[in-house]
């Protein structure tokens, strides 16, 4: 979905986000309370740049408005895949963004990502997947490589992954394996500001996806795997 | 003990195995495994891709005790799927980072070498590693020091090289290597203009320990010697650094400031531009210096 298409469905035409580039920020109001809205567009590849300016916005909001909420929008194609962003480390500035991200949740501001368009990789793990918790529009495409490039680097045939991203959850795109795998919570489905609204009240603090994998049955080992080091003699 | 056995033979960290690594670097005979191989904890994805899976899913990981301290540590194996982390792999790092979390420890090691994301469980390993991050993130809030040591053969890339900067203090040798994207995959998309992943000096240049040391993304350089790290893991003992507001807008100013400091277009080589701006000296010899010469040049 378009991101303006949802932002009017959330808050209305004069919503008040504004696009800067592949940028999206700006503070909307959402049932009489102030909201953050921090998020990307166009696919982009989140270089150094724009992991900065994402980070940016986050600090500005623990700053200057200690305990509102943010709500992270994700379009993002994965990180940028250049030589000079890995030499500016790239690798620094994504973990900087999910330290902010990690940091506002500690400091009480309710943290939520919401994947309007396409996910991967990269451009996720320090964004939605480091929130309070990730939701998704059915809609929505999350892979972590396109298959021609994973058959390229686990020299697996294209036929044999094509074959199993029909029915693996652990191995397919799709935004519902990773609703069963807990990755994300919910799909917002209908009604997108009674969906934002259950998402603000019901979203837990601790993270609990390995037990909702492992409840929803696409992620079957880790929440048990995790028990065992903890109880382990 | 015989004096060979006691005699300063520098053992190669690179060329060891993790759990070689593991033995060597903390308290001799001090290291307890959990979920040893014998337990057979293993991928339950890798057998219907014709792959054949490990005992340990690739990490080793338990409690042993350091300078007689106590502390927990965990070592992926480069050998096993380049490092890579799947479900069961990221999962037993999370138990880890849960249980220092609960038992509080002194310090907690990590001794990475990894690709990141394994791709053959794809979904699963991405959602994993993000589960590390934030079990890691809850580790260093409660002042336990998280140390990552980066020194293997296949770097430390992807999902990690993010977890690695998330930690208290990074620590690697120059033949170590820490980014993002490998330059395969770069070299894959954009083409060998952009990245030539068979110039080993480019790579060093652009991902290796010397580079992370003269731009301030590893806090300790060592030579490729178990010894070092473990010198370099005992002094981290204390070196917990809880992620604070003022910490990050630290961080976020020296991360902008790098950004501005290299132009889109520099004539001649990035790296030694960037390290030239940063105003090390020597600049354009820093791939033939020593690690003791390196050392000496940081201006971070």
């Amino acid at each position: 979905m378009d991101w303006n298409t949802l932002a009017t469905a959330l808050f209305g035409a004069d919503h008040g986000i504004t696009q800067e580039g592949d940028l999206l920020r700006g503070t909307v109001h959402f049932d009489r309370e102030p909201l953050a809205v921090i998020g990307t567009t166009n696919h982009a590849p989140i270089g150094v740049r724009l992991a900065l300016a994402q980070a940016r916005a986050v600090l500005d909001t623990i700053a200057q408005h200690p305990g509102r909420p943010m709500l992270l929008l994700i379009d993002t194609q994965g990180q940028q895949l250049r030589r000079r962003d890995e030499l500016l480390g790239i690798n620094r500035a994504m973990a900087h963004l999910g330290m902010a991200i990690d940091l506002a949740r500690r400091r009480g501001h309710r943290m939520l990502g919401l994947v309007y368009d396409q996910a991967l990789s990269g451009g996720f793990i320090t964004s939605g997947l480091i929130a309070d918790a990730c939701d998704a529009l059915p809609e929505a495409e999350i892979r972590v490589m396109r298959i021609p490039a994973m058959a390229r680097v686990t020299k697996l045939p294209e036929a044999t992954l094509n074959a199993l991203s029909q029915t693996n959850p652990v191995f397919a795109p799709g935004v519902g394996n990773y609703v069963a795998m807990g990755g994300v919570r919910a799909l917002w489905q209908g009604d997108m500001p009674a969906a934002l609204r259950e998402a603000l009240a019901n979203a837990p603090v601790d993270d609990r996806r390995a037990l909702d994998g492992q409840e929803r049955g696409g992620r079957r080992l880790s929440a048990s795997v995790v028990q065992r080091v903890l109880d382990a003699a | 003990m015989s004096a060979l056995d006691t005699a300063k033979v520098s053992v190669s960290y690179a060329e060891c195995s993790a759990r070689e690594r593991i033995a060597r670097l903390v308290d001799a005979e001090s290291f307890h495994e959990w979920l040893p191989p014998a337990e057979r904890v293993t991928s339950p994805h890798l057998a219907q891709l014709g792959v054949p899976s490990a005992f340990d899913d690739g990490v080793a990981i338990g409690r042993a005790t350091l300078a007689g301290r106590p502390v927990f540590i965990a070592a992926q194996e480069g050998e096993f799927m380049g490092g890579g982390v799947g479900e069961v792999h990221g999962a037993k790092l999370v138990g880890l980072l849960r249980r220092a979390l609960r038992d509080r420890p002194d310090a907690v090691l990590l001794l990475a070498e990894s690709g990141g994301v394994r791709l053959h469980e794809a979904n699963a390993g991405l959602i994993a590693v993000s589960e590390v991050m934030r079990a890691l993130l809850d580790v260093r809030a409660a002042g336990i020091p998280v140390v990552v040591l980066i020194g293997g053969a296949n770097g430390c890339f992807g999902g990690m090289g993010i977890v690695a900067r998330c930690a208290d203090r990074v620590v690697m040798s120059d033949m170590g290597r820490l980014a993002m994207s490998g330059p395969e995959v770069i070299e894959a998309s954009h083409g060998v203009d952009e990245f030539d992943s068979r110039d080993r000096a480019l790579v060093w240049r652009t991902t290796g320990g010397k580079h992370r040391w003269l731009s301030g993304d590893c806090d300790v350089l060592v030579e490729d010697d178990v010894t070092a790290f473990r010198d370099a893991a005992i002094a981290a003992l204390d070196a917990s650094m809880p992620v604070t507001l003022a910490r990050l807008e630290l961080e976020h100013a020296l991360l902008a400031s790098r950004l501005r400091l290299l132009p889109e277009h520099v004539a001649g080589d990035e790296a030694v531009a960037l390290w030239a701006r940063l105003g090390v000296a020597d600049a354009s010899r820093v791939a033939e210096l020593d690690v003791d010469a390196v050392r000496a040049l940081r201006t971070v």
